[in-house]
C-alpha cells in the first residue's frame, strides 16, 4: 500500500496543526459557527443530532493492521468503542468530542491517516474496487491511479469551495464494482483500438435528489493527461455549477443544463490551457505510484491440491462450506481466495465494527493476508489474499467474533446510512428498518433461494445509502412530521447501471418487512429458472410488484 | 485609507469598493466590469469582477490592466479561486486582489491561486490573515505559486 515519505507526512502534520488552531479559534469565539462550518467539514467533522461525527478517510478503502489497531484505540479512548464503515469506504466515529478532534487527527497522522476532505463542498475520497489487485477480471490495478488522484485533490487550492461535494471513482476491471456511473466523475481504465490502456471519463453521474447516470465526456484519454483533464472538468464545474440552490448544485445538473456536447467543449477549452503543462504525469511518477501496489510475496501453491483440500473441508463441515461459498471469492493467484467479512450480522447496525473486532481483524490481517485489509462500499471488510488452506482457521476466529455471517450479496447484506438515529440531515431512521428486514429474512435457505439481491436504505434524499441503485431501494421521507418510507425497484450499480423506479405511495416503518416480503413473493412466483431478482424485474416490469404490494397493504 | 495585505505586509491604498449605480466609476472607486468595459483607454486600469462575471471580457486587455479585484461576497462561493488562477495562467501579471468577506483561513489557497493582495471587509482580520498566508510549507499539486507539482520535485 502507499507509504508516506517526509513530504506526505509534513502535509498531514501541518493540516493537523491548522485544524487544531481553527478549533481553538472557534472555541474562543474568533470564528463564528457559520465560518467554522466549512472548515470543520473539510476535516470530516459534522455536528450531528447527538454528538459530532468524525469521518476518517480510508483512501480507496485500504488499511494496514497498524492503522486498524490505531482505529480500535481511537474508538475506545475517544468514542464509545465502535466505528462505522460508510458507503464511501471511509470510517465514521459517532461520538467524539469536538475539543478532542485535533488530538484524534494527531493520532491518525501517526499512522499516515487523516480526515481531509471527507466532507464539505470539495473533492472527496476517491473510491474503487475492493478487490483491486486480486480480481480475476482486472485490466490493471486501479489503486496507483486512485493515489495519484488523491494527491492531486488533497488540499487543492482552487477546488475547496465548489458548488457542492464532488466524488470520483475508478474502475479498472470488466465488472464495475465501484459504481462509476453514479459518480460526479467516473474513470474507467480500458484499451483503445490499438490495445493501449487509457481512461474513459464519465461526468455528471450521481444519486441524491435527482439520480442521473454519468455521461461519457472523453471516450479515451491518454494516461499522462489524467490530472490536467480532471482539472479542466473541475474548473468548468467550479465556474458554472449552480450555487443558488443546493439541490441543483451537483455537476450532474450542470451537464444536463449545458448538454453533454457543450459541456465537453467547455472542458476541452479549459483543458487546452493546462494540457501538456507541468501537471502532466511523468512515467517516473506513474512508476512510483505503481511501486506501492506490487504483488505481496505469494507462496507458490498447487491449485489442484489446494482446491481438493478445501473441498474436502467444506464437505466435512457444511457450515464452513457455506461460508466459503457465500463470502469468499476466486483469486487470480492459484491457491488463494479473497474473503469478505460481513459487518451485517442481524441485530448489528450495518457497517458497524467494535474496537475488539478491529483488533482481531488486525491480527487476522497480519496472520492471513499480508497485514492489509480493505473496506467496501457495501460496508463490509475484505481480507484479499488468504491461502485456501488457512480459511478454516480464519473462519473459526471470525465466527467467534460474530463476523462470519454468510450473507454477502444477499438481501440481509443491507447497505444502509446511519439515518435518523445519528444524522441530523435524515428524515427517518434507517438502522431499525435494516434490522427488521434482516430479522425477517434470517432463514438462510430462503435467503440463498432468492439469489443475489442488493437492498439499500437511505434516511433522506442525500442518498448516502445509495437507495437509487439498490435492486430494492428504501428511502426515508418526511410526511407531515412522520417518518415514512418510499420503495423503489430495479436499480443497479453495475455497468448496466440503472436508477430504481418508485413503486408507489410510501409506507410506515412497521409495514416495510411485509412490503419487502410481498415484493420477494412476487419475484419468486414470476421468475423463470435461474433468473435473479433484477432479471425478473427487467423482464416483467414494475406492475406485478405494484399490484401485489398495494393489494395487500391498502 | 482602507487597509489590506500586499506583498506579505499590512498596508493601505486609496481604492474603494465600486459605486455600481454610477455610469462611470467615481475617482478611487474600483470600476465594475460594465464601467471598465466603457473605458476608452484601459492602460493601467483597474476592475472588480463579481461571481458570475467570469474573466472572458478581461482577456483581450490582460497586458493593459493594472489591478483585478475579485469580489467574494460569500466566502463559500469559490468561483473567484478559478478566476484568479485562470487569469494568471492566461498571462495576467498585474495585481490580483481578493476583496470581500472571505476568511483568513482561505488566504493560503488564494495566494496559491495567484492572488497577491487581500482586502477584508472586516479590517480586524488582517493580522490573522497574515498569520495564515503560509500555513502550509508543502503541497501536492502545482499552482501559481509553484507550478511544479510535488511529483516533479520529490526526491
Amino acid at each position: 500500500m502507499y507509504l508516506y515519505d517526509q513530504y506526505d507526512q509534513r502535509i498531514v502534520d501541518e493540516r493537523v496543526a491548522q485544524f487544531r488552531d481553527q478549533t481553538r479559534r472557534f472555541l474562543a469565539g474568533e470564528l463564528t459557527a457559520a465560518e467554522f462550518l466549512p472548515l470543520r467539514l473539510q476535516n470530516g467533522l459534522y455536528v450531528q443530532r447527538l454528538a459530532p461525527m468524525l469521518r476518517i478517510a480510508v483512501p480507496y478503502g485500504l488499511l494496514s493492521s497498524a492503522q486498524l489497531r490505531k482505529l480500535a484505540h481511537i474508538t475506545r479512548h475517544y468514542d464509545k468503542g465502535y466505528a462505522h464503515v460508510s458507503t464511501r469506504q471511509n470510517i465514521q466515529l459517532n461520538w467524539p468530542q469536538l475539543e478532542e478532534v485535533p488530538e484524534i487527527l494527531a493520532e491518525l497522522a501517526g499512522v499516515q491517516m487523516h480526515a481531509i476532505q471527507t466532507s464539505g463542498n470539495c473533492i472527496r475520497n476517491t473510491t474503487t474496487d475492493q478487490f483491486a489487485g486480486v480480481a480475476a477480471d482486472e485490466r490493471e490495478d486501479p489503486r496507483p491511479w486512485c493515489e495519484i488522484i488523491r494527491q492531486w485533490s488533497t488540499l487543492h487550492p482552487e477546488f475547496a469551495f465548489l458548488p457542492r461535494k464532488f466524488k470520483i471513482a475508478v474502475c479498472a476491471s470488466e465488472q464495475d464494482r465501484a459504481a462509476i456511473h453514479a459518480h460526479d466523475i467516473g474513470v474507467e481504465l480500458l484499451a483503445n483500438a490499438a490495445g493501449e490502456y487509457g481512461f474513459k471519463v464519465l461526468a455528471g453521474g450521481g444519486l441524491g435528489r435527482t439520480p442521473v447516470i454519468g455521461s461519457v465526456i472523453s471516450e479515451w484519454l491518454e494516461k499522462r493527461h489524467l490530472l490536467t483533464y480532471l482539472e479542466a472538468i473541475l474548473r468548468v464545474y467550479n465556474q458554472y455549477g449552480r450555487r443558488d440552490n443546493k439541490y441543483k448544485a451537483r455537476i450532474k445538473i450542470l451537464v444536463k443544463a449545458m448538454g453533454v456536447e457543450a459541456f465537453r467543449e467547455a472542458v476541452e477549452r479549459e483543458w487546452a490551457l493546462v494540457k501538456d503543462g507541468p501537471s502532466t504525469l511523468t512515467d517516473e511518477e506513474i512508476a512510483r505510484a505503481k511501486s506501492f501496489f506490487t504483488e505481496p510475496p505469494y507462496v507458490q501453491l498447487d491449485a489442484g491440491a489446494s482446491a481438493a483440500a478445501l473441498q474436502a473441508r467444506c464437505t466435512a463441515d457444511p457450515i464452513f462450506g457455506n461460508w466459503v461459498a457465500r463470502n469468499t471469492l476466486a483469486h487470480r493467484v492459484p491457491g488463494y481466495r479473497a474473503v469478505t467479512i460481513s459487518l451485517k450480522a442481524t441485530g448489528n447496525a450495518p457497517g458497524d465494527v467494535t474496537d475488539s473486532q478491529l483488533e482481531l481483524l488486525a491480527d487476522l490481517a497480519d496472520s492471513f493476508s499480508f497485514g492489509e485489509l480493505r473496506t467496501t462500499h457495501q460496508q463490509n471488510m475484505v481480507l484479499a489474499d488468504v491461502e485456501a488452506s488457512a480459511l478454516y482457521t480464519l473462519w473459526q476466529q471470525l465466527q467467534g467474533a460474530g463476523l462470519a455471517t454468510p450473507n454477502i450479496g444477499y438481501i440481509t447484506d443491507v447497505i444502509c446510512c446511519p439515518g435518523g438515529d445519528y444524522c441530523s440531515l435524515a428524515n427517518a431512521k434507517s438502522i431499525p428498518v435494516a434490522e427488521a428486514i434482516q430479522a425477517r429474512f434470517e432463514d438462510l435457505d430462503y435467503l440463498y433461494d432468492l439469489g443475489p439481491l442488493e437492498l439499500n436504505i437511505s434516511g433522506c434524499m442525500n442518498a448516502c445509502g445509495h437507495h437509487h441503485i439498490g435492486h430494492i431501494g428504501i428511502l426515508g421521507v418526511d410526511k407531515k412530521g412522520a417518518e415514512f418510507y418510499q420503495v423503489s425497484l430495479g436499480g443497479s450499480q453495475s455497468k448496466e447501471a440503472a436508477i430504481g423506479k418508485i413503486l408507489g405511495p410510501s409506507f410506515s416503518q412497521e409495514d416495510i418487512p411485509d412490503v419487502v416480503e410481498n415484493i420477494l413473493d412476487t419475484f419468486v412466483s414470476l421468475r423463470q429458472e435461474e433468473e435473479t431478482f433484477l432479471q425478473t424485474y427487467n423482464r416483467v416490469g414494475i406492475e406485478p410488484f405494484k399490484e401485489r404490494v398495494y393489494a395487500k397493504t391498502h | 485609507m482602507p487597509k489590506l495585505i500586499k506583498q506579505g505586509e499590512i498596508t493601505s491604498d486609496a481604492w474603494l469598493p465600486p459605486a455600481a449605480d454610477a455610469a462611470t466609476a467615481p475617482e478611487f472607486h474600483l470600476p465594475t466590469l460594465g464601467q471598465w468595459q466603457d473605458l476608452a483607454d484601459k492602460t493601467g486600469s483597474a476592475v472588480q469582477i463579481e461571481p458570475g462575471d467570469g474573466i472572458a471580457e478581461l482577456l483581450p486587455a490582460l497586458d493593459a490592466i493594472g489591478l483585478v479585484a475579485v469580489h467574494f461576497p460569500l466566502f463559500t462561493d469559490g468561483r473567484g479561486f478559478s478566476y484568479g488562477r485562470e487569469l494568471r495562467q492566461r498571462g495576467y501579471r498585474g495585481e490580483l486582489r481578493a476583496v470581500g468577506t472571505f476568511l483568513p483561513d482561505q488566504l493560503h489557497y488564494l495566494r496559491r491561486c495567484g492572488f497577491d493582495a487581500f482586502q477584508f471587509s472586516d479590517e480586524s482580520r488582517l493580522e490573522e490573515g497574515l498569520r495564515q498566508l503560509d500555513i502550509f510549507s508543502e503541497h501536492y499539486q502545482g499552482a501559481i505559486d509553484e507550478p511544479q507539482p510535488l511529483f516533479r520535485r520529490r526526491h
